[in-house]
């Protein structure tokens, strides 16, 4: 039984060196022997499910493998593959009437009943992501880094590079790291780029005119986005059982950051919706956030605590506290284990252009989305993770969370029947993950 | 004006951390927790970048711990 297990290890070594080109299959096969030799490599995999009530539905697996040389080089190689189906907000209000939208691809629509937040339930898409990180020391106490990014899906290709350069100074207590990225997306959406405003077409999709129509609804089939990132940090050991880390980030976001599957409701003095339109966000972001972690040992547990605050140019502000406690519990199972209970609560504020429907009386705004997601609201996760060691060291963990999501009101009148429908829905998920590190 | 409140409320504690470096931090010999995976500042790199997934396609903000951007079409 344990000879098997290792074998696992050994055949993954021997094919995740096959793949690099590096010719170390003796040194590949020596890892096999029990002894936690430098030079092996480490494999992490996990498989989290993610589902929301009446909504997502998400699948993802990781696999990531990293080699430690004798002189401090580290290779991380990581693969991401996921698949997500199901429901997600197209934007509009609920209406105490049913409503009929078309779906983003033109072809076919889709009825909301009343009283129900429309929901476009034509979501699936598969990815699957490559990093690859090299991290090494250049000097004394200078360690630099540079990473690759590849991630593929149907409708989206994100291509990203980073670098990064840690100083540690006075007896490696503290440490400044500066670092960059840079993605470029491209996004080819099923049904093309909506003009943004344009109203949905809504009809017979079977007419003759039918595709004349809803392409004059288009600007073209597919835009790109640009993602460039500034991380400035400093870490500081504060004694023998404390820690800190403080960031700075600066992010440039630019081109098409629109949401083409979103729309808007554009309702009467009645609340009763008479059209549906485009949604239509600016062609820039820049968002700073600012970040602080500490991580403290008591006698035996560890609290790791975070907090964010990030502001953006879309006056979007938001705070995010991330807590963790691992708790050990010895080999009273048998094994030794540990508990760790999460705790997350995140608040945001709401974008200057996100509006939960338009007025029909009203002229238009430069720029709207009725997205819930740059809307305001609060959140909140708690969870718990079970992890125990098995088989030589190699631990096997399992973690249940329950994340929600609760949008509220920022202030918006709301006409005649959309007092009566609810237009701020909050969004239930569970998240299971399993992990294996061996 | 809330903000620039948070913001100096953050930033005193870097000032105090690079001002008192002479009395902060351990000596060598003394680094038998911080040596532990537990107490890394990414503990759990698996677990983060599962979450900062799911975080970025459900909620206006990302990054700070790391590299926020791109990556995938869910936001």
């Amino acid at each position: 039984m344990k000879t098997e297990k290792i074998n696992i290890k050994a055949a993954l070594t021997i094919a995740t060196a096959a793949l690099l080109g590096t010719n170390n299959l003796a040194q590949a096969e020596s890892s096999t022997t029990a002894s936690a030799e430098e030079n092996t490599w480490e494999f992490d995999s996990a498989f989290l499910f993610y589902s929301e009530v009446d909504r997502v539905s998400a699948g993802e697996a990781i696999f990531n493998a990293k080699k430690i040389f004798d002189n401090e080089e580290v290779l991380n190689l990581k693969l991401t593959v996921d698949a997500l189906t199901g429901a997600s907000a197209n934007g509009a209000v609920s209406q105490p009437t049913v409503q009929t939208f078309t779906r983003p691809s033109g072809s076919g629509q889709y009825e909301i009943a009343p009283g129900d937040t429309p929901l476009d339930d034509t979501f699936h898409d598969t990815r699957v992501q490559f990093n690859g990180q090299w991290t090494q020391p250049i000097a004394p106490d200078y360690i630099a880094s540079g990473g690759v990014h590849i991630s593929k899906e149907y409708d989206y290709l994100s291509l990203g590079v980073n670098g990064n350069i840690a100083i540690d100074f006075d007896r490696k207590n503290s440490t400044f790291s500066a670092g960059f990225s840079y993605f470029q997306d491209t996004f080819t959406p099923e049904g093309g780029i909506p003009k943004p405003f344009a109203s949905m077409l809504i009809g017979n999709s079977n007419d003759p005119s039918w595709d004349e129509d809803f392409a004059k609804t288009r600007i073209g089939s597919e835009d790109d986005k640009s993602t460039a990132d500034i991380l400035l940090g400093f870490t500081q050991v504060i004694n023998r059982r404390m820690l800190m880390k403080f960031n700075y980030s600066y992010s440039m976001v630019n081109d098409y950051l629109t949401d083409p599957f979103k729309i808007l409701s554009v309702v009467d003095s009645d609340g009763a919706a008479q059209d549906y339109i485009y949604e239509s966000r600016p062609d820039s972001r820049i968002k700073q956030s600012i970040y602080t972690q500490s991580l403290y040992h008591f006698d035996t547990s560890v609290l790791d605590v975070s907090y964010r605050y990030m502001w953006d140019d879309w006056e979007i502000t938001s705070h995010t506290i991330d807590s963790r406690f691992r708790i050990p519990l010895g080999d009273s199972f048998g094994t030794e284990s540990y508990l760790q209970p999460h705790l997350r609560i995140y608040q945001q504020s709401a974008a200057d252009f996100y509006r939960p429907f338009l007025l029909e009386n009203e002229a238009l705004p430069v720029f709207a989305s009725a997205d819930y997601r740059i809307g305001e609201m609060t959140a909140f996760t708690v969870g718990i993770k079970y992890g125990m060691l098995v088989n030589n060291g190699h631990e096997l963990a399992f973690r249940l969370e329950y994340y929600r999501q609760t949008p509220t009101d920022a202030g918006f009148n709301e006409p005649g029947v959309l007092k009566d429908v609810e237009l701020y829905p909050t969004v239930d998920a569970i998240i299971a993950q399993v992990t294996y590190s061996f | 004006m809330i903000y620039q409140k948070i913001q100096i409320t953050l930033l005193v504690p870097i000032l105090i951390g690079i001002s008192g470096c002479a009395s902060l931090g351990v000596e060598p010999w003394e680094r038998d927790l911080l040596a532990k995976k537990e107490m890394s500042l990414n503990a759990d790199p698996i677990d983060v970048a599962l979450d900062d997934h799911i975080y970025f396609s459900k909620e206006a903000s990302s990054g700070g711990k790391g590299f926020g951007g791109g990556g995938c079409g869910c936001n």
